[in-house]
């Protein structure tokens, strides 16, 4: 078993996505997962982003003195516009079933929830 | 106690998955140009589209249909919010009145928000940014709204309608594409037309997407304070 060699931009996307993981596993409050949740989002979409990047490079904004051959890859960006959009959506949607969760049963833990319901 | 074991099995699971995925990333090295399809795009964005942003470009113009897509999740969540939240009769129930600092500063703010939100939109072709994060922006101005007063409400009357409208034009900028070209969504302003060539890299370019990128703004934008007034309402019982 060898330690990989990743660059740093990877080590970062990868310790924020391993800690909403980690957040996800431990915490039993509802509303905290749900950050946990968020917290892999956008380590996700960090690790899209620096995929595309190319060391050197601006932005893929042609203007003067920035030509096709000095930008990034476009398309991850493009990408990770959308997977923000669609985790703001879902973030949403979850956060308004917890709030139906908490009128339901008075509480955000997610044990007790589960006791109460069986 | 078991929690420390509970904790304990977690990290050993994350550092299991840690170890594959950095595995998987070794074999991507960092920084190189690794571009295929991105080439053809940086090369032909200006020619194709008449935008010099080639993300928005990618989002609005070659990708447009996903873009209808993504705007049709949107909406989706944004009903089903609605759904999940749905009251007989809803009110706000808020008690504490925002600080003074806070009062004070959203009424300042408030006009130089839209303003914002409305550059990042209409800019949306020059500038990074575009149709989603400005309509965020402008949800934004009327989240503080709420944070500062008990009883404000955003205007359902013009927001809802607005919303729809913005949906139905963006489907409407797509079939005279269709009418006029040859498919869904096709580049009609600046294909056919050729409008903005003079002025590249300039507000009055990029054929469709500002007209695109406006009505996403407007629709997201409203959708999204619409998000935020179905959560900050609770049901009142007479």
């Amino acid at each position: 078993m060898s330690v990989p060699h990743i660059g740093l931009y990877y080590f970062g996307a990868l310790s924020l996505v391993l800690v909403g993981i980690y957040g996800v596993l431990v915490k039993k409050n509802l509303l905290k997962i749900l950050i946990s949740l968020s917290i892999v989002e956008t380590g996700v979409n960090l690790l899209l982003i620096s995929v595309g990047y190319i060391t050197g490079r601006s932005a893929p904004i042609l203007s003067e003195g920035i030509g096709p051959k000095q930008a990034v890859d476009p398309i991850p960006q493009a990408l990770v516009l959308t997977a923000i959009v669609i985790g703001v959506a879902t973030t949403a949607m979850a956060l308004s079933v917890a709030i139906t969760l908490y009128e339901k049963y008075g509480t955000l833990n997610i044990e007790e929830i589960r006791r109460l319901r069986g | 106690m078991v929690s420390v074991l509970k904790r304990s099995l977690a990290i050993i699971t994350l550092l299991i998955i840690g170890y594959w995925l950095a595995q998987g990333l070794a074999g991507v090295p960092f920084g190189q140009d690794r571009m295929l399809v991105g080439k053809y795009y940086l090369e032909n964005v200006k020619a194709q589209t008449g935008a010099v942003n080639a993300v928005t470009a990618i989002v609005v113009n070659y990708r447009g249909f996903d873009t209808l897509g993504e705007v049709t999740v949107l909406f989706i969540a944004s009903t089903g919010v609605g759904a999940l939240l749905w009251r007989r009769k809803k009110r706000r129930t808020a008690k504490t009145e925002g600080s003074v600092v806070l009062r004070t500063g959203s009424e300042l703010l408030f006009p130089f928000i839209l303003m914002f939100g409305t550059y990042i939109f209409i800019h949306g072709h020059l500038t990074p940014g575009g149709g989603f994060p400005g309509g965020a922006t402008i949800a934004t101005a009327f989240l503080i709204l709420y944070m500062a007063f008990v009883d404000y409400e955003i205007p359902h009357r013009l927001f809802e309608p607005l919303e729809g409208l913005a949906g139905m034009g963006y489907v409407l900028v797509g079939l005279i594409g269709l009418a006029i070209g040859s498919y869904f969504l096709f580049d009609w302003i600046w294909q056919t037309w050729h409008w903005g060539a003079a002025n590249l890299g300039r507000l009055f370019s990029g054929g469709f997407i500002p007209i695109i990128y406006t009505l996403i703004g407007l629709k997201v934008g409203t959708e999204l304070s619409g998000i935020v007034d179905s959560m900050l309402t609770e049901e009142v019982r007479e």
